[in-house]
């Protein structure tokens, strides 16, 4: 036996000897720094389960009631971490229920990897019990995805998974072990994965590009620049900063760049995109040249192509070559590693100030803040509003909460509204817009980080999509914090129908269980608010406990999130009312 | 970019993987393009392997769907080229009754004038092959449907390009890093 000298925990890893693919599997995940995961058993993954017991002392399984939560919870790990979320599900439906995390984190750019068991290799193809072809299933969905049928194939297999999982533009993948590989055995040896040869995670920064991109910036009267989760992703936050100061450009952010850049720094502008600020919407359609920096102008930013930002330079910085031009043509592409070249960048660009062009911006956000912002925030009618809600957690938690958000109205307040100071902490599911991804997102971010806040914020609707999730919660007893604004409307989808659908309400009526009563039958801290009176007290006391809390408040049952871009519409024609 | 829809030919050097056929032939299917041929082998370089893939799409869609294939962890480079820039052929052949060999002595004519090769003959039936262009390929079956055709089978299109294809160049780079 062989061992080499890394860390202790590692040693356990690495030493050469015969073993089973299963505890292959454990010891490669060991190798890989994995110290939580998230999965659910069955008769096709038993033996690694196995193995998960006998090294416990290494790595905390979380046992979620549905494997879905397993793929969400691993997620929101990743999010808050920047690590790698690690699921594991059993072959036929266990691993089919992956599949919305699975896309969720793929088009969302999360690193994950996901372990599947498979049927014996010689009933591959044969329809045997629980069997399904998850990898062609998964493979419109995965960064990359693999099938291991021998035993020895498991820790290379498991090695790239990470490499590839984390490098470049993260992603998901999957590795799905038939059980034959798992109970054979191997000589183990476990090598980190350092390179695929046809795969070039970062491509190589052109200085050129930067040189042009920075003459474009120079020379700009009217720079704007909009920034994506690329960002947080590289680790740019600092560059970004950096950049935006120096330049004294007004920058705005997409739903998964919120927090790079505090709330309260006075050249952030807000959010862009259908349910985003006005100005940053507005004023997209008259900047000379809009800078994005890992964003990948999704149709919800965007609005109408053809009328999106024509009269602007347009410079793109992204990581993925199949980004630049994909969607808005770029006058300047520069490629790479957002933190390398935002450095760049900062070098060539001149130090400069747009005060009145800023002045723009804030006169649009007085208007903003006089029509929609203050009603929400310090409404005057009887009915509680999200708003409300969103201030007082800013005020109890100074800011510092990581805010996990579902997907609905109060996903676009709680995005808007919430103060962050911290990177990492708006965790949400944008691209996909998955119901159900809060709960169990919120799991995982509080697991990857036991000393931050972490605030869950759902609708009724998303809530009951995963509500089973209380089950984890209360097992393992993760501190997260759970409001659930209830306005007894799949409120989201309710909007569109009174705007759109000439009010007729079809199917989005929610007629609700008793919400604490579930809550409490998980044995979880449970409040209702009914009235404005009770509400700042409810979240002091939220925020005060050191255990789980779930919280209850009952807001307007027909209210809407403004500013709005109606599906189609220009940025410019981005409403108020 | 021309936005008209014209015939190109894509090139996809990747490794030799299961499931890639999948992931690859996604990429169209989910964009709505139509394949009009695929054809895959090994490629000049050992370990590597090679997709020729025709379809009717617009250059546009041509370079975005290119860099959609690049993204796969696993193709090595991707090419798109119109059909000016490439050197192509397809491959047919023709299963024949073996009288009308002997009793339709235009048959004769026709194999001699098309260049087509007999690849077997038999008591019962014999078998034609023919390497060419579309159109060739096309009139030798008009042709032939007159006397009737047991079997025919075209394969995809194959194609090198004009100008080079730097992939050594680039897994030699891979190799010294
Ligand atoms: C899994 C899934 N199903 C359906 C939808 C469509 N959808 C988007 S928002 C929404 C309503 C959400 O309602 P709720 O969770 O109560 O939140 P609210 O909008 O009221 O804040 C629906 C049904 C979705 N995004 N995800």
């Amino acid at each position: 036996m062989k061992t080499q000298t890394i860390n202790k925990k590692q040693e356990v890893a690495v030493k050469t000897e015969r073993i089973s693919g299963s505890e292959a599997v454990v010891r490669s995940l060991i190798a890989e720094g994995v110290d939580i995961l998230y999965g659910y058993p069955g008769g096709a993954i038993m033996p690694v389960y196995d193995e998960l017991f006998k090294f416990q002392d290494k790595i905390h399984h979380v046992l979620t009631r549905h494997e879905q939560g397993a793929a969400h919870a691993a997620q929101g790990y990743a999010r808050i971490s920047g690590k790698v979320g690690v699921a594991m599900a059993t072959s036929g439906p266990g691993a089919t229920n992956l599949i919305t995390g699975i896309a969720d984190a793929q088009i969302d750019s999360t690193p994950l990897v996901c372990i599947t068991g498979q049927v014996f290799s010689h009933l591959l193809g044969s329809d045997a019990f629980q069997e399904t072809d998850i990898v062609g299933i998964s493979t419109p969905v995965t960064k990359w995805n693999c099938q291991v049928t021998k035993s020895e194939d498991i820790p290379a297999a498991i090695a790239k998974a990470f490499y590839i999982a984390k490098s470049g533009r993260p992603g998901p993948v999957l590795v799905d072990i038939t059980k034959d590989a798992q109970v054979s055995e191997l000589d183990f040896k476990y090598e980190k994965c350092k390179g695929v040869r046809s795969y070039m995670p970062v491509p190589k920064t052109n200085p050129e590009h930067i040189k042009a991109a920075a003459a474009l910036i120079n020379n700009a009267k009217k720079p704007m620049i909009v920034w994506g989760q690329g960002v947080i992703l590289g680790q740019a936050e600092e560059e970004l900063k950096a950049v935006i100061e120096k330049a004294g450009i007004p920058a705005a952010w997409t739903i998964l760049g919120a927090s790079a850049l505090p709330t309260s720094h006075p050249l952030n502008i807000g959010m862009v995109g259908m349910h985003g600020n006005y100005a940053p919407n507005k004023l997209t359609n008259e900047c000379d040249v809009l800078i994005a920096i890992g964003m990948r102008f999704d149709d919800r930013v965007t609005g109408d192509l053809s009328r999106y930002a024509k009269q602007a330079k347009i410079i793109h910085f992204d990581i993925d070559p199949a980004e630049i031009n994909k969607n808005v043509q770029t006058d300047v592409a520069v490629l790479g590693n957002s933190k390398e070249s935002l450095a760049m960048l900062l070098d060539a660009i001149n130090t400069n100030s747009h005060e009145l062009w800023l002045q723009e911006f804030k006169d649009l956000y007085a208007i903003e803040f006089e029509k929609v912002i203050n009603n929400d925030i310090n409404p005057t009618k009887e009915g509680l509003t999200m708003g409300e809600v969103l201030k007082q957690i800013n005020i109890e938690s100074k800011g510092h909460a990581a805010i996990v958000s579902d997907v609905g109205q109060h996903q676009m307040i709680a995005c808007r509204y919430a103060e962050f100071t911290t990177t990492k902490s708006n965790i949400t599911s944008g691209g996909l817009g998955t119901m159900g991804f809060a709960l169990p997102a919120a799991i995982g971010a509080k697991m990857a980080a036991p000393n931050r806040e972490v605030v869950a914020i759902i609708g009724d609707g998303g809530f009951q999509m995963n509500i089973q999730e209380l089950g984890t919660i209360f097992q393992q007893k993760t501190a997260v914090k759970v409001v659930v604004l209830n306005n007894e409307f799949l409120g989201m989808v309710r909007q569109w129908q009174q705007l759109f659908f000439d009010r007729r309400y079809a199917s989005t009526e929610m007629t609700n269980p008793n919400f604490i009563a579930i809550a409490e039958g998980y044995y979880i801290k449970a409040r209702k608010v009914t009235k404005r009176e009770e509400l700042a007290e409810a979240i002091k006391e939220m925020i005060a406990s050191k255990e789980s809390y779930f919280l209850e408040v009952c807001v307007e049952k027909e209210d809407n999130v403004f500013p709005m871009i109606p599906s189609g519409a220009s940025v410019s024609d981005v409403r108020l009312s | 970019m021309n936005e008209e829809i014209k015939s190109f030919t894509i090139s996809i050097y990747t490794e030799n993987n299961i499931g890639l056929l999948n992931r690859i032939s996604a990429i169209f299917q989910r964009r709505h393009i139509n394949i009009e041929s695929l054809t895959t082998s090994q490629s000049e370089i050992d370990g590597v392997n090679r997709f020729v893939i025709v379809v009717n799409i617009t250059e546009e869609k041509a370079s975005k769907i290119v860099k959609q294939i690049e993204k796969q962890v696993e193709t090595i480079r991707a090419y798109y080229h119109t059909e000016d820039q490439t050197i192509f052929t397809e491959s047919c052949m023709f299963k024949i009754k073996s009288d009308l060999l002997f009793n339709e002595p235009q048959i004769q004519n026709i194999i001699k004038e098309s260049y087509a090769r007999i690849v077997t003959v038999n008591r019962e039936f014999f078998v034609l092959e023919k390497s060419g262009r579309r159109n060739e390929i096309e009139s030798l079956r008009r042709d032939l449907n007159a006397f009737g055709i047991m079997q025919f089978v075209r394969s995809g299109r194959i194609a090198v390009t004009k100008d080079q294809m730097k992939i050594t160049e680039l897994l030699t780079a891979f190799n010294n890093q």
